[in-house]
């Protein structure tokens, strides 16, 4: 149903500044934070404290060039490549079976010429496309259960892939969240997602309870330990509790006003790589909580910027499309904050534009390029 | 565009995504609250306990200064030596130049540096230059503290008395026990701040808590008195074959301590280490030990004779056998006697060891002759209850309280249990025991005009700058004898130095009083004997006691022969020294 609609004449030219400085700011602020977080590791480990810096900041650099230049391709040119996107990223996920860099215990990147790429990350923007393209596609049929199903079983073999296959469950997590995200917004229907939900949380309440009660047979992997470590950190501090236990430290640390940027000490070791997806920790015992309720707000308007974008946009292509990027970042900073917090069990989730990773900033800004151009459609007027 | 009808449900959609996510984010916040407010104090003090290491700095060990201002107990710097496993940067050259440097074996060094720990300690008590040539090296990882180590400049000279102390800096036997809580002061901290690998974040800084310097112990006992004595002691030791010799030198006016010597002695600077003739056997060989039979061997080496050991004292017991005597009434000087040789009590004969008997004699004279059937006439003559009561009076049934450890107890029998033979043999000294501290303090009080005083080596702490932080006091007890009982003792001692069987302490123009024993070693029969003499100077005002005691001698072994004339040497010597000679009054017959 998605048209080409040419917007000629339209002498007011909008561009959505305000998505921009947002962006920029939590770009600049993420960079300051980083340096902050990694200098004291990253002047041991490498010799050089902007060891960590250098490689983000070349990493957004090149994110801010290819976010500029999708900000100014029309975001129906996507549309063609959605079959690809999704083929693409099974093939990548399969080639890390083979081609797989493993770092950490995990094998999830791919190394090509110095830089690390995370394949999951590239799943994730072309899910978007993906689901947009489709649900346009399916029209009135998305609102029969037939259509439903077929929605929610599409982003699957991507899920399981990523899950199984880089043994990543927060990324699987994400993306079939924002699959759920971009269906719930589509469908009109609100009775099929409540029961999802409820069906969720009872479902996540007894794997929980399942886990409690197999805790002293000690038949359990690592995910289980995980669960028992959230419920208790300190009863695993010497495992897996410890990097949770350490968040909470330097959380505890931080006070209403924080210890003042650049005076963590959790970050000298104790949190091991505290860059990655502890960095909202070190805010919070730099910047107290003054400082990451700014953040916070930050991530809200930024929401919010995408949802008024969302809610604008020209079509319904253009509008799941923002709404994707809105359910990832929404859910990702959500998900980031939680476990830093342990409010869910330890899983390893970067915080959008602040966590160190090359690949994840790199997709993150192209996904607000393509919002930017869908913001650039829009007719002033009804704004 | 979007249908309108569409797009209101989209647009509707889309904003309770929004509020779902700000409503979970707000959740979160909250929980960031709670974290940060509530449990700040909680998590921000085990943070702090995370990142603090404590270091203790300890603080230097009071010394122990003589009477003159010798220091005999000093301390020294030494260093330890450790290793930190996560700073090391090259094990191999670390092993090498420690196994070097210390005299340690490779394998020693090695299994230190290559444990994985916090900080392994390599080796403590290593001289200074050492650790400064460890350090000159410049090994990371490699870690030298510097300490304070006891170090006694006389080495083994009165070892007995000072103690030493253990690895902590404690006091193990000694003076170095006694006044602990005053020599051993108040350890300072130096809390730093470290990163996860333990290593100091300088720019975070250190907080110091200084250490407070333990206090001076100053003691009555003069080196110079003591070296002389232990000479003597020495000697007697040497030529007599004896397995022991003490010699005690107090004031008898105040029980200050002027000399305890304990032959032999033992090398304070290297307290764990046995003599010789425990360790090889006769034929050279090294006898092994148990852990447990070299302790006990080590505990026999440090043993104090002159408070820890009690023996049966002999005739020098018949100064306090005269006193009670004379201060019940039972005898007079002027009283006469005649000794036959032996008296029968009860079913018992005991003989005088002069075998023909001393024929007719007046009580003084008795004394001098050391006359055992008069001194048995004297003690029956009081009865068991009343000389019992006088024991009790001289304080000679409760320890003296002198400051040191381990003081053992009078073993005496009970009254109820002394019958006329037990009175008898207690009257000239056997048959009981008590420690030769014990018997020194009962004569000193009896010739001091009736003080029972308190022998004692501490007389004042001061701090490291030399004020006064406590004088040290000790009871005195009044009326242990009378005035005159106390000058008639003095009198008769003296008639025992200058006429009767102590003349062997006899120095020209010197009034000296003393009295002489011999006895048997416990138990009875071994052919062993224990000589000694107790002798005071001057006669008339007592200011220096001494109890010279020789414990199984070869060869002669009468009291009046070679423990008197230790006794006289260093009184020969020390009285000059002390200003106390006395070149007039000298009594004649």
């Amino acid at each position: 149903m998605v048209k080409k609609k040419k917007r000629q004449g339209q002498s007011e030219y909008f561009f959505d500044y305000s998505l921009l400085f947002i962006v920029l700011f939590l770009l600049g602020f993420g960079l300051v934070m980083l340096y902050s977080t990694s200098s004291y590791e990253a002047a041991q480990k490498y010799g050089s404290s902007t060891y960590y810096l250098m490689k983000q900041l070349r990493s957004t650099i090149l994110g801010l060039v290819g976010m500029m230049v999708i900000a100014n391709i029309p975001y129906h040119f996507w549309e063609r490549f959605y079959g690809f996107g999704y083929l693409i990223s099974v093939v990548l996920l399969a080639l890390i079976i083979p081609f797989g860099h493993e770092s950490g215990g995990a094998k999830r990147w791919f190394r090509i010429a110095g830089m690390s790429i995370q394949p999951s990350e590239i799943a994730k923007l072309c899910m978007i496309l993906f689901l947009a393209v489709v649900i346009c596609k399916m029209g009135k049929s998305i609102r029969s259960m037939k259509g439903f199903l077929a929605l929610i079983a599409l982003p699957l073999p991507i899920v399981l892939m990523v899950w199984k296959i880089t043994s990543n469950l927060s990324s699987a997590i994400i993306i079939m969240g924002i699959a759920v995200l971009m269906v719930f917004v589509a469908s009109p229907d609100y009775k099929k997602f409540i029961l999802m939900g409820l069906a969720g949380v009872v479902g996540v309440a007894l794997i929980v309870f399942i886990i409690v009660n197999m805790a002293d047979s000690g038949s359990l992997n690592y995910r289980g330990d995980r669960v028992l470590a959230w419920l208790d950190p300190e009863a695993y501090v010497s495992d897996k509790g410890y990097q949770t236990l350490q968040a909470l430290y330097a959380i505890g640390s931080g006070g209403i006003w924080g210890k003042g940027l650049g005076q963590s000490m959790q970050k000298l070791g104790f949190i091991p790589e505290a860059q990655n997806d502890m960095i909202f920790s070190i805010i919070c015992e730099e910047l107290g909580l003054f400082g990451a309720i700014a953040i916070i707000l930050m991530f809200v308007m930024l929401i919010w910027r995408l949802m008024v974008i969302a809610n604008n946009a020209p079509d319904l292509f253009g509008a799941l499309l923002v709404v994707g990027v809105m359910g990832h970042m929404a859910i990702q900073v959500i998900l980031n904050i939680a476990v830093v917090t342990n409010t869910i069990p330890n899983t390893g989730i970067s915080l959008p534009f602040i966590s160190y990773g090359g690949t994840a900033v790199l997709f993150q800004l192209a996904e607000i390029g393509l919002v930017l151009n869908v913001a650039k459609r829009i007719q002033l007027k009804e704004v | 565009m979007l249908e309108s009808g569409n797009r209101t449900f989209h647009r509707k959609k889309i904003t309770v995504v929004f509020f779902l996510c700000a409503a979970v984010l707000f959740i979160l916040f909250l929980r960031l609250v709670y974290l940060m407010i509530a449990k700040a104090d909680y998590y921000g003090g085990k943070a702090v306990e995370l990142h603090e290491r404590e270091r203790s700095i300890k603080a230097a060990r009071g010394r122990i200064i003589d009477c003159n201002g010798q220091v005999i107990a000093d301390n020294k710097t030494v260093c330890t030596i450790s290793v930190i496993h996560s700073q090391i940067e090259d094990p191999e050259t670390v092993i090498a130049v420690l196994s070097r440097e210390l005299s340690l074996s490779e394998e020693y060094v090695r299994a230190r540096v290559e444990k994985y720990s916090s900080i392994e300690r390599i080796k403590s008590n290593v001289d200074k230059e050492i650790g400064d040539r460890i350090r000159e090296y410049d090994l990371a990882g490699v870690k030298v503290d510097e300490d304070y180590k006891r170090y006694y400049p006389y080495g083994s000279l009165a070892s007995k008395v000072l103690g030493f102390t253990g690895s902590d800096n404690q006091g193990i036997i000694g003076l170095e026990v006694i006044y602990e809580e005053y020599l051993q002061g108040t350890p300072g901290t130096i809390l730093t701040v470290t990163d996860a690998r333990g290593i100091e974040v300088e720019e975070a800084g250190e907080s110091r808590i200084e250490p407070v310097n333990g206090g001076d112990l100053h003691i009555s006992m003069d080196m110079n008195i003591q070296s002389y004595a232990t000479q003597l002691a020495s000697q007697a030791m040497e030529t007599k074959e004896a397995r022991s010799v003490s010699i005690i030198v107090m004031n008898p006016q105040n029980g200050e301590i002027l000399a305890m010597v304990n032959v032999p002695e033992f090398d304070l600077n290297n307290p764990y280490e046995l003599p010789a003739e425990a360790t090889v056997s006769e034929n050279g060989e090294a006898i092994a030990l148990s852990a447990e039979e070299k302790q006990d061997l080590l505990n026999a080496m440090w043993r104090n004779g002159c408070i820890n050991d009690t023996y049966e004292p002999g005739s020098t017991f018949k100064i306090i056998t005269a006193a009670a005597g004379l201060e019940s009434g039972a005898v007079t000087p002027e009283s006469t006697f005649s000794c036959p040789g032996f008296i029968i009590v009860e079913d018992r004969k005991i003989r005088c060891h002069k075998v023909g008997g001393h024929g007719a004699e007046n009580f003084v004279q008795a004394t001098m002759n050391s006359c055992n059937p008069v001194f048995i006439t004297v003690g029956l003559r009081m009865g068991a209850e009343t000389f019992y009561s006088y024991f009790k009076q001289f304080g000679l049934l409760k320890r003296t309280g002198v400051d040191l450890p381990g003081e053992a107890g009078t073993i005496m029998h009970e009254l109820e249990n002394i019958g006329d033979v037990e009175l008898a043999t207690i009257s000239f000294g056997q048959s009981f025991q008590l420690t030769p501290i014990q018997l020194l303090t009962t004569a000193a009080s009896i010739i001091n005009g009736g003080r029972r005083v308190t022998p004692h080596f501490g007389v004042k702490i001061t701090d490291t700058e030399g004020g006064l932080v406590r004088e040290l006091q000790y009871p005195v007890e009044e009326g242990i004898v009378s005035e005159e009982t106390s000058a008639l003792m003095r009198e008769i001692l003296e008639k025992v130095v200058s006429e009767g069987g102590g003349k062997n302490a006899y120095i020209e123009g010197v009034r000296i009083g003393g009295k002489t024993a011999t006895s048997q070693t416990l138990p009875r029969g071994s052919g062993q004997y224990i000589a000694s003499f107790i002798g005071f100077a001057p006669a008339d005002d007592p200011q220096v006691i001494a109890i010279a005691i020789i414990n199984r001698p070869h060869g002669t072994y009468y009291g009046g022969q070679i423990a008197a004339p230790i006794i006289r040497q260093l009184f020969e010597n020390i009285l000059p020294y002390l200003g106390i000679m006395d070149y007039n009054g000298v009594v004649t017959e």
